[in-house]
């Protein structure tokens, strides 16, 4: 392997077709990311992956590596750039980590902490979003969708059933479910699914398993999220 | 009886003297008293100004989340409302006993609860008063004041608290809002490693817990004039009792007696609590009044806590705090001590029966099993779950629907049961002590030291979402009425 790069002063190398995450990731160096997962296609769309090459900013999970490149990754800029991008997603859900059974295997709030986000910083959106517990085995909280698509990727590329989708524009965008009813219960959705496995934060959840894991065993518990080598296989539900 | 103290009849030609916020008391409260010209008192009310509304916003989340969610009502007592509310869905999940392991690690949870609320509440709220007196320098009647004063007592309060706390935490894995109890038992037992660090100064703390009980019987004793007397009405009062009639803050039946001890009700299922309790709502404040529904709202409020605790038991299952109940009743004379200052004498035995029984179960191997999770038997629509908390009966009611979500809540919290309790407490020293006197910062906090007898946590208390009766008056300029709504 010839081929290198440069990661905040780190030699990196890198293979033909990879993306600075994926050569990053490889290396054991840690760029932040929600809407990122090494099984699927990326997205581009959480914008927390952020870092500059040369200069400029762009995602680091689309952008394939080439040699000689000079990227920054771990600077207080960009940092900060991802806290505020952090904390409008705290705010435009309704993200309650005090009583969310996700907490401490959740992504979203592992992110923050390591980012060293202190207060939500800007005014709450509260929006109303009931939730969807038809489905005998699983619920949606879509109170805390973050809309990284990993869901509608997984149902779609892996389980090939389409039950999830994006709909709306702008500000507008949410998640919903492939049914006339828009009920999870009236899809052909099940525990075996990719879908039912992915989801970082605490929307997609398998019912009456909350709170089975005790404090201090939790996945961040036990290693914060830059140390965690496969973080998205470890925060995914058992 | 002074309820007549409630309302004034002319409240627009007297003055107002606000106690705001009543202080050294968990949550916000206020007093209101108001006063003619000659300081004759017409009016006192404990007014209770936080709003919360947990029975609202539970509604529509999922049975599990519960017990983790409802006990961020209180960062004091939380572990009262996470194992209430996981009593309840235990219910609900159709498990009708635990595992021994998963019973004795809650248990051991409460009890450490239990020590560290009380010993908060009698070395850091009330040992100033007790020590320095109601009237006392106000710079130095506060936890600094003791400890400059007093230091071997103020270490002590200070260390048993902790040591509660170091008992939460490796039972629920924080010292406050852990997640350890779950619908049908626990997540986590305990290690060797954990339960000897606690085995190591739980002989100090149940020394040092004999030592408190001694010294608020000591100040008892010494002034029965004040003691005996201070703020004192007759009263029914309620608690759960265990097996035997033994005290038991864990589980057990609900029994009543009436203020000479006589029973009203004994061995109620409480899973049928809304048979035998009401609740009503005034205008003037958000904390609910209960009562015994077969007595009627004027005669059916009752008190709740250490004092009805150690009185409605028939004994106590450890022998150091079984002698010092003893000698409680004894000293009453045969017939129910009503005082609240007896408030404080009966929660240090009840620190006491925590310690000893933190000690019995640190002895006791079913703490190291890893049996947790009782089988689940056949799923119920509707669980009520009742624990005494360190302030009193705690009840949680809740109802589920057939997609595991939470469609009705219904909480009757310790201090909500003493709600009439401390309002009567609170006019009978107004009159006594400020009636046709010149207001003082002194004679003021008399007031809130017979409100502090009972512990209080406002902040737990306040419930009447939705059900308050509410009236609103637009007026012009002049003071005349342009509109009025009103809400019964």
């Amino acid at each position: 392997m010839s081929q290198k790069f440069s990661l905040d002063g780190q030699v990196i190398p890198f293979e033909d077709g990879e993306t600075i995450m994926q050569a990053a990731t490889k290396a054991g160096v840690f760029i932040p990311h929600l809407c990122y997962h090494p099984e699927f296609k990326p997205h581009g769309s959480c914008k927390l992956c952020t870092v500059k090459v040369n200069g400029r900013q762009t995602a680091s999970c689309t952008m394939r590596a080439s040699t000689g490149m000079v990227v920054e990754n771990n600077t207080e800029e960009l940092n900060g750039e991802r806290r505020a991008l952090t904390q409008m997603l705290f705010v435009e859900g309704n993200h309650f980590c005090p009583s969310c059974e996700k907490s401490g295997n959740c992504q979203l709030q592992a992110t923050a902490y390591h980012l060293g986000m202190m207060s939500p910083h800007y005014d709450h959106f509260f929006p109303n979003r009931p939730v969807d517990a038809t489905h005998p085995d699983f619920f949606i909280d879509f109170n805390r969708c973050i809309l990284c698509s990993l869901c509608v990727r997984a149902s779609r590329d892996v389980d090939k059933k389409n039950v999830f989708a994006l709909s709306g524009r702008g500000i507008k965008t949410h998640l919903i479910v492939n049914a006339a009813s828009g009920n999870l219960a009236d899809t052909d959705f099940s525990l075996a699914d990719k879908a039912a496995q992915v989801c970082p934060v605490g929307v997609i959840l398998q019912k009456r398993q909350g709170f089975a894991v005790p404090i201090g065993e939790r996945t961040y518990d036990k290693a914060p999220i830059a140390a965690q080598r496969e973080p998205e296989m470890e925060g995914a539900p058992k | 009886m002074t309820s007549q103290l409630e309302t004034a009849q002319h409240p627009e030609r007297l003055r107002r003297v606000a106690i705001d916020p009543v202080s050294r008391v968990e949550g916000h409260g206020k007093v209101t008293i108001l006063l003619d010209e000659q300081n004759k008192v017409h009016q006192v009310r404990l007014h209770i100004v936080e709003f919360r509304g947990f029975e609202k916003f539970i509604q529509g989340r999922p049975y599990w989340e519960v017990p983790v969610m409802v006990q961020r009502l209180c960062g004091i007592c939380p572990v009262s409302h996470h194992l209430a509310a996981s009593k309840a869905m235990d219910i609900i999940v159709g498990v009708k006993k635990l595992t021994p392991t998963a019973e004795k690690l809650r248990r051991l949870m409460h009890y450490g609860q239990m020590l560290q609320s009380h010993a908060l509440h009698f070395f850091h709220l009330s040992s100033p008063d007790l020590l320095f007196g109601f009237d006392s320098d106000v710079t130095r009647r506060n936890i600094v004041g003791v400890a400059m004063a007093h230091p071997e007592i103020a270490k002590q309060g200070v260390l048993l608290r902790k040591f509660g706390q170091e008992v939460i935490r490796i039972t629920s894995g924080k010292r406050i809002h852990g997640t350890s109890a779950v619908p049908g038992g626990m997540n986590k037992s305990l290690t060797i490693a954990e339960r000897d660090e606690l085995l190591k100064n739980i002989y100090q703390i149940v020394a040092w817990s004999r030592d408190a009980v001694h010294l608020i019987k000591k100040v008892h004793i010494q002034d029965p004039g004040l003691y005996n007397s201070f703020g004192t009405f007759r009263s029914n009062y309620m608690s759960i009792v265990g097996h035997n009639g033994d005290l038991d803050f864990y589980h057990g039946k609900l029994r009543a007696r009436d203020d000479n001890g006589k029973i009203i009700f004994d061995n109620v299922d409480y899973q049928h609590y809304d048979r035998y309790l009401e609740e009503e709502v005034k205008s003037w404040t958000y904390m609910k009044f209960p009562f015994i529904t077969s007595l009627g709202k004027d005669k059916g409020w009752y008190k709740v806590g250490p004092l009805a605790r150690v009185q409605n038991c028939n004994q106590i299952s450890t022998p150091f705090a079984e002698h010092e109940r003893k000698e409680f009743v004894d000293y009453a004379g045969g017939a129910p001590m009503h005082a609240p200052l007896a408030y404080h004498w009966t929660r240090m035995i009840e620190m006491l029966h925590a310690a000893e029984e933190i000690k019995n179960l640190l002895h006791d191997d079913d703490l190291l099993g890893n049996n947790l999770m009782a089988v689940p038997g056949e799923r119920q629509r509707e669980g009520v779950g009742v624990i005494e908390a360190p302030r009193g009966t705690l009840f949680h009611h809740y109802r589920v629907d057939e997609n595991d979500m939470v469609t009705m809540a219904n909480l009757i919290v310790s201090t909500t049961n003493n709600n009439q309790a401390m309002n009567e407490a609170v006019r009978n020293v107004a009159q006594r002590y400020l009636h046709g006197r010149e207001v003082t910062e002194g004679l003021l906090n008399h007031v809130e030291v017979a409100i502090r007898a009972f512990d209080p946590c406002l902040s737990c208390a306040t419930h009447a979402l939705g059900k308050m009766p509410l009236e609103v008056e637009l007026v012009d300029v002049e003071g005349q009425q342009v509109h009025a709504l009103s809400r019964s």
